[in-house]
Order: C-alpha cells, then structure tokens, then sequence
C-alpha cells in the first residue's frame, strides 16, 4: 500500500516560481524559506558542506547530514539577465540569474529584483535572503552587501 | 582494443519543421550512409539511436527506426547525452567494433523538435537544467551560456564585437551549405543597428545572433572493424582519438566560468590516444551552439591559449585558409541544432573534409580532424579526432 495523499510531503511544490518537485529528503529547506532563513547541509561524518542542500554524502557516502545557515557575504561570479523566460515565468520578464561564491561552496539563484544591471559587477560582495514571490511561492535572492 | 574507421557518413537537410515522421526523418540521413559506405542494412550488424527524449513523443525510437530500416532482427539500442547524442554514439560504435563485439555498427541522430507544440516546448525548456534547484528560478539554455559569456569576457577582455565575429564567419560558410537552415549573410553591423533581429537582446551579453536555432533533422554515421573498412571502403577514415567527460549539472557546483571544464579533459584525452596535439589538427568542427561556445572552444581544445581566443577569430585564423579553419560548415549557428542530430552531422563534415570531398569548403590537404560536441552547458563532453 503507498501512503494516502494526504500524509506525502509535498513541502518542495512550494520552492520557486514553479517547482518542478514536490518531494525530496531536503524539505526543511522550504520550511527554513518561511522562517527566512537560507540552508545548506554538512556531512556529520566527512564535514563537507553542500549547496544546494543533499540527504545524501558523495564523497564518503554518510546520510547523515545537519543544516547550516548560507550567511554572510560572498561574491558575484557571474550573471545574466534574461529577455525570455520559459513557460510559466513570463510575468517576471526581466530577471537577473547568477551565482555567488561562498568560499566552501556556490549558490546559484536571482537577483533581488529592483536591482538595476548596471548596478551588478563580477567580484563585488552579495548576501543571500529568502524571499517570497507575488505567488505566494517561496526561492532565495541576492542583494547587494 | 582493434582499430575502426568510418565508412559512411550522412545527414538530412536540416530544416525548421520537418514535414513527416520521425522514421522517415533517420531514413533520409541512414539513406545516405548508406549509399555512403555502398551497403544494404543486411552488412549492420547493430545499431545505436541517439536524441534527446524530451522531443520524442514516441516511447524508445530504437526499435521503431530498426524495424523502418531494415535493421532487424540485429541489436539496437537507445544512447542520450543531450546535445552531444550522437558522439556519444560514436564512442559507444566505436567500443562496440573495437573490442569486436561487432563488424559494422550504424550511428543514427535525429531530432523533430517539432514533434511537439510551441508551448510544450517552452515549457521543455524550462526543465533542461537541474529541476530541482534551478529550474525554479526560471533558467533558459542561452542565459547559462550567458553567464560563461560574462565569465569570459571579464577575465579575458573578450569583447562583444569578437562573439559577432563568430557568427559573422559562421554565415560566411553557412551561405554555402545547402543542408543550413540559416544560409543568409550576417554583418557585423548588424548586431549594432536596434532595427536589426541580429541584435535583439536574449540573456544579457548574448544576443540573437549569438543563438543558433532549433532545428529537425537526421545523421548517420556507419563504423566498421578494419578488416571490414578494407574490404568495402576506398577511403575509410580512422577513429584515431576519442575523450569523454561530465561535469555538475548545477553551475554552483562548476569553479570556472570562462571555459568548459569537459571539453579539456575530453580534448586532453583524445589528444593522449591519438598521439597528437593541437598543432596538429588540420580542421575542426566544434560545438557553436552560441558563439562564446565557440570562442571557448578555441582555447579548451589548446587552438589558442586561455584567453587568446578572441585573437584567432581577428587574424581570421579560423576561416577556410586560416592556421585552423572551424566550422567550414557554417556551424550551428547556420545549420541549425536538432539535438540528437548535431555531433552526427559534425562528423560528417570532418569525414568529407578528410576524404577531399567538402567541395567549395574544402580545407587544403587535411589529413587529420577533430570534432568537439558538448551536452547541455558543459554537463558532457566528447571530443573526437578523425584521420586517413
């Protein structure tokens, strides 16, 4: 017997302008958006730190993983701001995608909107925050530091 | 391992919407390999089907196209790395006759992009990255490659006027291919007039004329044992390097943005078993799906050093009597990209060029070529080396 709809963990379906999955071990991650804070995960075992979050360890093959916060500043690698966007993402023509360096690891997300291009440069200091969408969806932006 | 070579080689007219099946489409570049090699389905022994499944309506295509040409009862099976298909058919053909498993595999490519409505395949789109934790921000093809763009031109001081450039020489060449979707002239100037399509912006630095277009199309490329290339083939042409690699799909995972870590470790490999090194390629084809592709290419495959691409495509190196002409073909950018399709069609082009068959784009006496085919944004990699 597969569990009845109502008991599946469907937390992931809120992750972005539209999500493309519903269930992942990593679902804390959506609720640490509500609570406006950005996550990553480490291994217990090895130490070595993930983002995007994983249940899972590849370099030593452990699942057990904890949470940690993605905070402080890290720096602009690179962006591109789109023109088009697939199905779907139309209304939030134009957005900015990019990603910043943390050191230990990379995130990759958008722009804050409201952020002008020509404010943008390769190397300078962002901060990563939750953000909900119009939609009442949830994702992760950067701002300038 | 024993030796193989290619004895045939050949691909549709690749087209904006193609007006019939998708078996019908893998006969037309099958056909011509076919006659390529002078052989009738009965001499393959198996054969390998490569796309991308996304554009399929139709559940495992292997067996259906088998059955339209004629390739039963032998083994057939289905091979998928995004963009880059077909050369993954390649190695997969060339393992299969090398360990001598096989005598003679055939190498199918196609794609009917077409196959499925506009709105289906926007929505496609928006799921050829890594839908987990990208694809929720809303992320297209041309603003990844965008970003190594930015990658690029900051650490290098490539300019937007050099990836002009790319496509400029890729419409030269594209004007002469009668198998070009895009077989119209591109100036420079247009990328700088607002009017002009060519300079419409799509994911900031690139711009339309940055893109190539999608396309349907077929390709087919027939290996043999060398025993078997001896037998049948004037002019077989060797499968003399073949290098692969992959990389994190989510670009948080990626350290550099200004080349493509799959397309070295590829070409690094190829080089080693072919004995060769870049000095030594005489013509090359490599993946243009945008013109920093191509600019990237230069340098990731050792044709320029890191961060000198920008000066072949000025001196016109890469033109048809340059030190190492690319693309002679017109490229993606002309050609057009049905995906499966794409690295099958490549090959071709360096096979005719190497045979002294290419016509008015024949390169002066090449004897040895490489082909560079990527998979999604650098996700895989494949770079073969061809020689006679």
């Amino acid at each position: 017997m597969g569990k009845a709809k109502k008991d599946i963990d469907d937390r992931f379906k809120k992750f972005g302008t539209v999500g493309f999955t519903a269930t992942t071990k990593v679902n804390d991650f959506v609720t640490h958006l509500e609570e406006g804070k950005v996550t990553g995960t480490r291994c217990k075992n090895c130490g070595k730190s993930y983002f995007p979050p994983r249940a899972d360890c590849s370099r030593c093959l452990n699942s057990e993983m904890e949470w940690f916060p993605v905070e402080g500043n890290g720096k602009l690698v690179t962006f591109s701001r789109l023109s088009f966007g697939p199905a779907g993402f139309k209304e939030d023509i134009p957005y900015t995608i990019a990603v910043v360096d943390y050191g230990d690891y990379k995130v990759f997300g958008r722009i804050a909107d409201g952020i002008d291009e020509g404010e943008l440069s390769v190397g300078m200091e962002m901060t990563t925050r939750a953000n909900r969408l119009p939609n009442g969806q949830l994702n992760y932006v950067f701002e300038k530091a | 391992m024993k030796k193989a070579a290619i004895i045939g080689v050949g691909q549709s007219t690749f087209v904006r919407s193609y007006p019939g099946s998708i078996r019908e489409l893998a006969f037309e570049g099958f056909k011509e390999a076919m006659k390529d090699a002078g052989l009738t389905s009965d001499q393959i022994d198996a054969s390998v089907v490569c796309s991308a499944p996304e554009y399929d309506k139709q559940r495992s295509p292997a067996g259906v196209f088998a059955e339209y040409l004629g390739l039963n009862p032998g083994p057939t099976f289905y091979v998928e790395t995004l963009c880059s298909s077909s050369s993954t058919g390649l190695r997969l053909a060339y393992s299969l006759v090398a360990s001598g498993l096989h005598e003679t595999v055939a190498v199918i490519g196609f794609q009917k992009m077409s196959e499925i409505s506009s709105a289906e395949s926007q929505e496609r789109m928006g799921r050829g990255a890594d839908i987990q934790w990208e694809s929720p921000f809303g992320t297209m093809m041309p603003a990844y490659y965008a970003m190594y763009a930015r990658g690029h031109m900051e650490a290098y001081g490539t300019s937007l006027e050099d990836l002009a450039a790319i496509r400029v020489k890729a419409a030269t060449y594209g004007q002469l291919n009668d198998r070009a979707v895009y077989r119209k002239p591109v100036t420079a100037d247009m990328f700088n007039d607002p009017e002009n399509m060519m300079s419409n912006p799509v994911a900031s630095p690139l711009r339309v004329g940055d893109c190539c277009a999608n396309a349907d199309g077929s390709s087919c490329i027939i290996v043999a044992s060398a025993e078997k290339a001896k037998a049948v083939c004037d002019k077989p042409v060797w499968i003399l390097g073949l290098g692969a690699a992959s990389a994190p799909v989510n670009l948080a995972g990626r350290d550099v943005f200004n080349g493509l870590d799959v397309a070295r470790r590829a070409a690094d490999q190829a080089y080693r078993m072919a004995g060769v090194g870049p000095k030594d390629i005489d013509v090359a084809e490599v993946h243009d799906c945008f013109t920093i592709a191509e600019m990237m290419a230069y340098e990731d495959l050792g044709f320029a050093e890191r961060g000198q691409g920008k000066e072949l495509i000025r001196a016109k190196a890469t033109y048809q009597d340059g030190e190492i002409p690319v693309n002679i073909d017109g490229g993606l950018l002309s050609k057009g990209h049905p995906i499966g399709a794409t690295g099958g069609s490549q090959i071709r082009t360096i096979v005719l060029q190497l045979r002294g068959e290419a016509g008015q784009i024949q390169v002066k006496n090449p004897r040895i070529g490489l082909v560079h085919n990527i998979g999604g944004v650098g996700l895989y990699g494949n770079v073969t080396i061809l020689g006679i």
